[in-house]
């Protein structure tokens, strides 16, 4: 459903990403690994089309190239980010961030149905509708930020760190909603340093280091590869 | 999700509606200083409008209000008087159009500079075009508009806006206004334009602040380019924003009316002192009240509704 290749992204002579080719299937859950600095954000934001890839790259979704879009035609195309940090308007309420998702024309339309969804899957926010999103905790933040997400009613939910900043136990209760995600068809795809408890909801994984794809698998066996859990893991 | 009633709006209209009745009991000393406050409060909230959801301080409010005066003086006695209205507003909206396209990239602070060095600019530019083509510095305006007309004028503006601001303040730009001063990536990843939502609404914040400099012209019966162009404006208009609040729509009227009270005060007690004073104010204003009146009104209440929620706190990471 998303096919990425020969995707590489330089800032001034710092080569950030060179020649990243990924795929993601429909309904399928994907992370990809990497330490600090290993090209992770950036690769959200060419997905994005927060930071423009260098030419020959090719972004497809469910056959539509995106490479040359602009950032809200990407998300009109299906493809809904959740920023690092979650961006949250904190000044505003729960449900005023949840419109905001639905503020372009084609999913203004389903706004009610991409709302019970969001509900299906934290029914936590049912009852903070009215709540300033700022006043909340950091974990319910993030629910609200993939809610917004949710509400463009996406093909592929791109997550950037979402257990950034988030106790082990909130990044649990967070990362078991991903699969209820996924078997909605939205697929999912995440960057991500923990990789123990990404891999263990994950489908697939893919190593980034340095800018590069440097190992790929199905996630049960990244889980007990032996680099993975000495590069990754720290055991 | 949105709240619709229409109480604001009749609460608008019914006060203005009482205060029109003013000019038939008021003393000439009252109306001047009302008249005075009246100009305040539409510049202050025309200014709010645009500053206060995108957070860009504009210290070119005298540039516009210039503009709406000179065009009196110069079109005064050769067209009918709201046409004089409409082309001041078109020229101050135009200007602001021209200037917005240019600048609102900016980041805030070289926005706050440009503007004030704008305001400088146009100053002038017109005196070099009163010294090289006109040939004399000031112009004479002698129109037969009276106290009450400007008064009534000046309200009708103030309530027009009022009522604009409101009516925006509820609707989908109204809402991704309030959208880009939090976060211009986020919304525009949503599809929001933040770059023309802000240019209509400097546009429309100019516009309105042309008006007001149109309406009071017939008072001065003199303007030059230094009486109409003064810089010490656009900082009283920030300063009475601020003193109210500029995150709400009644912030900037607020602080108007109390920033008038105190301009007699100090005028007629301290003349020498009075710019001394206004500093002083401005620095009190700027480190006790951040966010105004009406910031520090609504923290109080939200201190008193957050107690409960407080025991959530635990879960905070």
């Amino acid at each position: 459903m998303l096919e990425v290749s020969n995707l590489s992204v330089s800032y001034g002579r710092h080569l950030a990403l060179s020649d990243v080719a990924l795929s993601v299937g429909q309904g399928e859950i994907v992370v990809v690994l990497g330490a600090n600095g290993a090209g992770k954000s950036t690769f959200i934001k060419a997905l994005a089309g927060l930071v423009t890839p260098a030419p020959g790259a090719r972004i497809l979704l469910g056959g539509q190239s995106l490479e040359r879009l602009p950032a809200h035609q990407i998300v009109e195309a299906g493809l809904a980010l959740v920023p690092e940090g979650r961006h949250l308007f904190s000044t505003l309420t729960v449900a005023e961030n949840l419109s905001l998702g639905a503020f372009l024309p084609r999913t203004r339309a389903q706004a009610s149905d991409s709302l019970e969804r969001v509900f299906a899957v934290f029914p936590k926010l049912r009852q903070r509708l009215s709540q300033i999103a700022g006043t909340m905790s950091g974990g319910e933040q993030q629910m609200v930020a993939i809610g917004r997400a949710m509400m463009t009613d996406p093909q592929l939910l791109l997550l950037d760190e979402p257990s950034l900043g988030l106790s082990p136990l909130l990044t649990t209760e967070l990362f078991r909603a991903l699969p209820n995600i996924a078997a909605t068809g939205t697929s999912v795809l995440m960057v991500e340093q923990n990789s123990h408890q990404s891999l263990s909801i994950s489908d697939r994984g893919y190593l980034l280091e340095d800018g590069r794809i440097t190992g790929e698998g199905a996630a049960s066996d990244l889980l007990q590869s032996e680099a993975v859990q000495k590069a990754y893991l720290g055991m | 999700m949105i709240v619709r009633s229409p109480v604001p709006y009749i609460l608008i209209l019914a006060i203005s509606g009482l205060l029109a009745f003013m000019p038939f009991f008021a003393s000439g000393f009252q109306m001047a200083f009302a008249i005075g406050c009246l100009n305040y409060a539409v510049l202050a909230t025309a200014w709010g409008l645009f500053s206060g959801p995108t957070r860009y301080v504009s210290l070119a409010s005298v540039v516009f209000f210039g503009i709406g005066s000179y065009t009196v003086a110069v079109l005064g006695e050769v067209l009918p008087w709201p046409v004089i209205l409409l082309i001041s507003a078109l020229i101050g909206g135009g200007v602001a159009l021209i200037v917005g396209l240019a600048t609102l990239r900016l980041a805030g602070i070289y926005f706050v500079i440009f503007t004030f060095g704008l305001s400088e600019m146009v100053r002038q530019l017109v005196t070099w075009y009163e010294v090289n083509v006109t040939r004399s510095i000031g112009r004479y305006i002698f129109l037969d508009i009276t106290q009450p007309q400007i008064f009534w004028q000046l309200l009708g503006l103030l309530a027009v806006v009022l009522i604009g601001a409101v009516a925006l303040q509820r609707s989908r730009l109204g809402f991704a206004l309030r959208v880009i001063g939090g976060d211009e990536t986020m919304a525009r990843h949503f599809g929001l334009n933040p770059t023309f939502a802000k240019l209509g609404l400097f546009t429309a914040s100019s516009a309105i602040m042309a008006l007001a400099g149109a309406i009071m012209a017939p008072r001065w019966t003199y303007i030059d380019p230094a009486i109409a162009f003064n810089a010490t404006l656009s900082f009283q208009v920030v300063i009475m924003a601020l003193l109210g609040g500029m995150h709400r729509i009644y912030g900037p009227l607020l602080g108007a009316v109390l920033m008038s009270f105190l301009f007699e005060a100090l005028g007629s007690q301290f003349p020498q002192a009075f710019s001394l004073l206004l500093g002083l104010v401005f620095i009190v204003i700027v480190y006790l009240l951040p966010n105004g009146i009406i910031g520090r009104i609504e923290e109080l209440f939200a201190l008193k509704r957050a107690v409960p929620q407080s025991t959530r706190e635990g879960e905070r990471t």
